[in-house]
Order: C-alpha cells, then structure tokens, then sequence
C-alpha cells in the first residue's frame, strides 16, 4: 500500500515536487501497481543470481589517449546560466 | 510517380542509376509531410533545408561518379531521443523541449557516413514510456490505417511515418517493446537487436541494461539494409560488443525449409484478442507450407515478466532520469529558491504523468527496506525468464508470437489506466529481459487493422530472424498494402 505520505517521501528523494491533487492520484495508482507488481514474490530464486546485464562483458577499457572533446563554449550555450567557464547552480546552503 | 510509397531497395537503385536524383526523392518525402502531416503528427521536427542540401551533395558526388554508399540518397526519419547535433531532441518531453545536442549518436554518423539523409525527428511517448505515443508532450500520433486509433509506442512516429510514406525508413529504440509495439500496429517491419549489437551512444537512456536502437521499414530487406549500416561495435558505449562486421541483405532467401519454428505457447493464452490470435496462427500455418518444421515452445515464467521488467524499467529510469537538473540543459522552471527548491519544481513542471509515474515507482523500488524485496527480486526472475528463453532456443532456430495481444486501440481509450498499458507488453517485455533478437513483420488485417508476427532469434542470430520474416513477407505481401490517408 503506497499512502499519500509514502508518495511525498518518494517524491522527495527524486526530487519532483507534486501538487496535492498528483499526490492523492498517484497514490491510488501506485498502489494499484505495486499490488499486481507484489507478484514476483511467489517465484522460487533461492540460488538464483541476479541478471544486471545480459551480455558479458567485464572491465572494458581503453587506452588512456587525450582526445578532442566538446569545446567549453559550445557545451555552456545550453546551460540556463554559466559565469567564468561555469556552470551557475542555485545555492545549495 | 510518388517516389516517397518506393522502398530504399528500389531507390537507392535508381539514385545511382540517375533515373532519379536524391533531390527529387527528399523533394517528394517533403511534400508528403506537407500533405498528411496535419492528420498524423508524426513528425516533432523536420529539416527540409538540411536535407535537401545534402541530397543535392549525394547527386553531385553520383555525377562525378564517385562511389556513395549503401543508403545514399536516402531520407531517414529519427526516434527524438537519439541526439542529431544542432538540431533539436526533445525525447517528447517538455523537460528537453529546448535541447539541441551538441554531438551526434553513433548512428547517426553512420547513416550519414552511408549517404543516408536524417529529414526530422519523430513523436515518441515521453522518454519512450509508453505504448501508444500518447504520453508526448507535443500530442498524439495517429494510425495511418484508422487515425482515431493510436500507432502504437513508443516508436509510434517512426511507424506513422514509414506508414502513411513520409519518409522511407525510420529508427526507433526498444526498451520493452518500443520498435515492435507501433510496427505490428501501423504494418511497417520493426527490428530489436540483440542487446550490445548496436551503439546506444547519443541515446537517451531509460532503461540502460534493455534498451537497443532499432531499425524499422516499410520491408525486411530495407530493414536488413538500416540494420547493416548501424549495427557494429562502438568504443563509445561500454556495452557495445565487439563484432565481425555483417552484410544483413546477404542472409535473405525464401528459402526456410527445415528451419525450427517454437510456437510460444504461453503466448497465445489469457489476454489475447481472439482474431489476433487466428491472424497469427495462419501465420504459422504459412511458414509451416513453407517447409518449416512448427512445433509447441515454452517459456515459463512469462506471467512474471511484466512485473519483471516495469520493476527493473522503473528502478533504472529513476536513476537515468536524474540527469535533468534544468541546470546543464533542458527546460527550467521559472522560481527562485535553493537548489532543491529550483530542481524539484522544474521536475515537477518539465515531467508527465507517466513519465512521474515510474520514476516514483522506480526511486521506490531501490529504497531502502524495498530494494531486495523488488529491484534485487526482479533482476533474479529476470535470471529465470532468460534461461527460459535459452532453453527454447536451444531446440529451435527462432521462436514465433503475437506482437501485440490485442489491435491498436482508440485514442484516450486505455491512457487512464497504467496498468492495463503494461499488461498489454506481455508478449515483448520478455525479450527485453533476455536480449535476444525480435522482429515484428506484418501478418494480417483484422477490419481493416494490422496485425504483427513476432519472430525471436538467439543471441547474434538476426540472420535467422532476418531471413525467416522475409521468407513470410515474399509469400504473403503484406507489406504491399497501404492505409488510405
């Protein structure tokens, strides 16, 4: 069961903010969902390893060779505010 | 003649014949865009000058009689979450209705490098979740072949278009059913390659460990022609595999006998539209009259594979999704106020309903106390319903299914109900989960509405998948049928 208060903490933590109306609406369907999803919880997987990736492949590296990237100017034309080279954040503190 | 209802095969022939120039060939795609474009809304952007440029660059190098390669000419219609430099992808969003990348996807720079010409960017449901294009932040697609239905998602611009002959061929991406879902419901070919076959560099992750960029025609043969030009290794992307480089085109022949067909049984049970169902069994029946050898396959497990793969989708969406701060690109919304303050309100303005929806779902699935009981768990099942597929392929050379359980249904008819949108993925999300090959080839009308054939191979076997969709698609035509616009 996903209550209103579970939906705001989840909401929270990624960071979306909700009005009241999406709160209530999505706790209603996240529920809905979670219920059918509590399915997977009758499968046997005692011994079973878990499949992050379906191709093996393990430790891909490179060789450590300096190569062009984006320049600065181009990759700051899409940020919302940039300052000296920067980036410009809101105040975090 | 409308150069735009011919195949890549037939024009690329032409082109470097010079009975007709690329130019012609963009100029009447163009014109058909201008024409339907108002009913169907497949396309989010479209780059008549850029292309036309370029065709005219192809035409010139034919004259001077220099060699071209294997789509020159060629308009392509692109997913919108595979970035093109300079030029604006929105993943059907508002939170990137203002992102011009700065670089270009690995297959876009092959499909250029191949004389290809990008002409738009296509609708898709917003960051490809959905199967019906109607969770885009820029409207629905309609079906070509009945426009108050959806075509399908979340590559429902992609299929539109290769449908109602704007374009000739198209990309998508499929994480669970993406490239196939809108390829069964608009009659168009739709390929999901073996995971790792093709670059995912400059696509917009989702779901990183499922999703792959897929070709889709109005054939097989065009859609073995695209699936040359982009598949092949890519130090870019870590989870690239390292390939023999492969002529596609060369697998096709007619000719199937003796190859091993698994009908998957559990495909065909609770769920399945009844006219779907005799549609795909005459499908059977016709590679069986082929002298393919049709016998009953199992997957079990495959009730656990929606929940299997929205779980996993979900979790790894909320982690994907992170990325769209407002800050670095993107969309923000207009408030003051501190970093959380500034993030969470141009999240909650920039994301849809659905989009919302799973990164909720997904950021609660890799909370503490819940990770093991659902991430941790699905990814085990997910273990199972491989091996399954391992199994089946083991005995046969490919696995045949429905596409979609049910016909394209009517817009807004199912968009109020999240969960029965996941049901109706049941029979592609669990190719997803194993990574194995799948196409979806045109097998049927029903009142006048596709139907799709899903055909699944092994590992790295698109040759087979590839050669066995042909073989059905030069002995029944349906690919020749077009949606009166």
């Amino acid at each position: 069961m996903i209550t209103k208060e579970v939906v705001e903490h989840v909401a929270w933590l990624a960071r979306i903010k909700l009005s009241e109306e999406e709160k209530e609406k999505f706790a209603r369907q996240l529920s809905k969902i979670l219920e059918y999803f509590n399915m997977i919880s009758n499968v046997d997987t005692s011994n079973v390893e878990p499949t992050f990736h379906v191709v093996e492949l393990h430790n891909v590296f490179r060789d450590d060779e300096e190569k062009e990237s984006l320049p600065q100017e181009v990759v700051l034309k899409s940020a919302r505010e940039s300052e000296d080279g920067f980036v410009k954040a809101p105040r975090i503190l | 003649m409308h150069l735009n209802s011919l195949t890549c095969h037939e024009l690329v022939e032409m082109i470097k014949a010079q009975t007709v120039t690329a130019e012609e060939v963009v100029e009447h795609v163009f014109r058909r865009i201008s024409e339907v474009e108002g009913k169907i809304n497949a396309f989010i952007s479209t780059f008549n000058e850029s292309a036309l440029d370029k065709a005219r660059e192809i035409d010139e190098k034919i004259r001077r009689g220099e060699s071209v390669g294997l789509l020159a000419g060629i308009p392509v219609a692109v997913k919108d979450n595979i970035c093109t430099r300079g030029k604006l992808t929105t993943c059907g969003s508002k939170m990137l209705s203002n992102y011009i990348p700065p670089y270009n996807a690995t297959v876009i720079e092959k499909i250029e490098a191949a004389g290809g010409i990008i002409i738009g960017k296509t609708n898709m449901d917003e960051f490809a979740m959905g199967n019906s294009t109607e969770t885009s932040f820029f409207g629905c697609t309609r079906n070509p072949w009945d426009i108050t239905r959806v075509p399908g998602g979340s590559s429902g611009g992609s299929a539109a278009a290769l449908a109602s002959d704007e374009t000739i061929l198209a990309l998508g991406s499929d994480t669970g059913g993406s490239v196939r879902c809108p390829a069964s419901f608009c009659s168009v070919v739709g390929l999901k390659p073996t995971y790792g076959l093709v670059s995912r560099y400059g696509l917009v992750s989702y779901a990183n460990s499922l999703e792959q960029i897929g070709p889709m025609a109005k054939d097989v043969l065009d859609c073995a022609m695209l699936f040359t030009v982009i598949a092949g290794h890519d130090p870019r992307d870590g989870t690239s595999v390292p390939r023999r480089p492969c002529d596609y085109t060369k697998a096709l022949n007619d000719e199937i006998k003796g190859v091993k067909v698994g009908v998957l049984k559990e495909f065909f049970a609770v769920g399945l539209d009844e006219r779907v169902e005799k549609s795909v069994l005459n499908a059977v029946g016709i590679l069986e009259d082929l002298g393919a050898t049709c016998d009953g396959a199992s997957i079990s497990y495959l009730e656990y594979a929606v929940p299997t793969y929205y779980l996993i989708a979900m979790s790894e969406a909320s982690s994907n999704l992170a990325r769209f701060d407002g800050l670095r690109y993107g969309f923000t919304a207009k408030c003051e106020g501190d970093w959380n303050e500034v993030f969470s309100t141009t999240r909650g303005e920039g994301f849809g309903g659905e989009v919302k929806r799973r990164v909720l779902l997904g950021t609660f699935a890799l909370s503490a106390g819940y990770y093991d009981r659902y991430y941790l768990k699905a990814l085990k099942v997910r273990t199972l319903i491989k091996r399954e597929f391992e199994k089946a392929l083991s005995k046969f050379d490919v696995l045949v299914a429905p596409t979609m359980p049910i016909l394209p249904f009517k817009i807004g008819e199912v968009i109020d109900d999240p969960l029965a949108m996941y049901m109706m993925d049941i029979d592609t999300v669990p190719v997803n989960l194993a990574g194995v090959p799948s196409i979806s080839v045109p097998c049927g009308f029903v009142d006048g509405l596709p139907v799709g054939l899903q055909v699944i191979g092994g590992f790295f076997d698109e040759e087979m998948v590839l050669k066995v969709a042909y073989a059905f698609q030069e002995h029944t035509k349906f690919n020749l049928k077009k949606p009166e616009i």
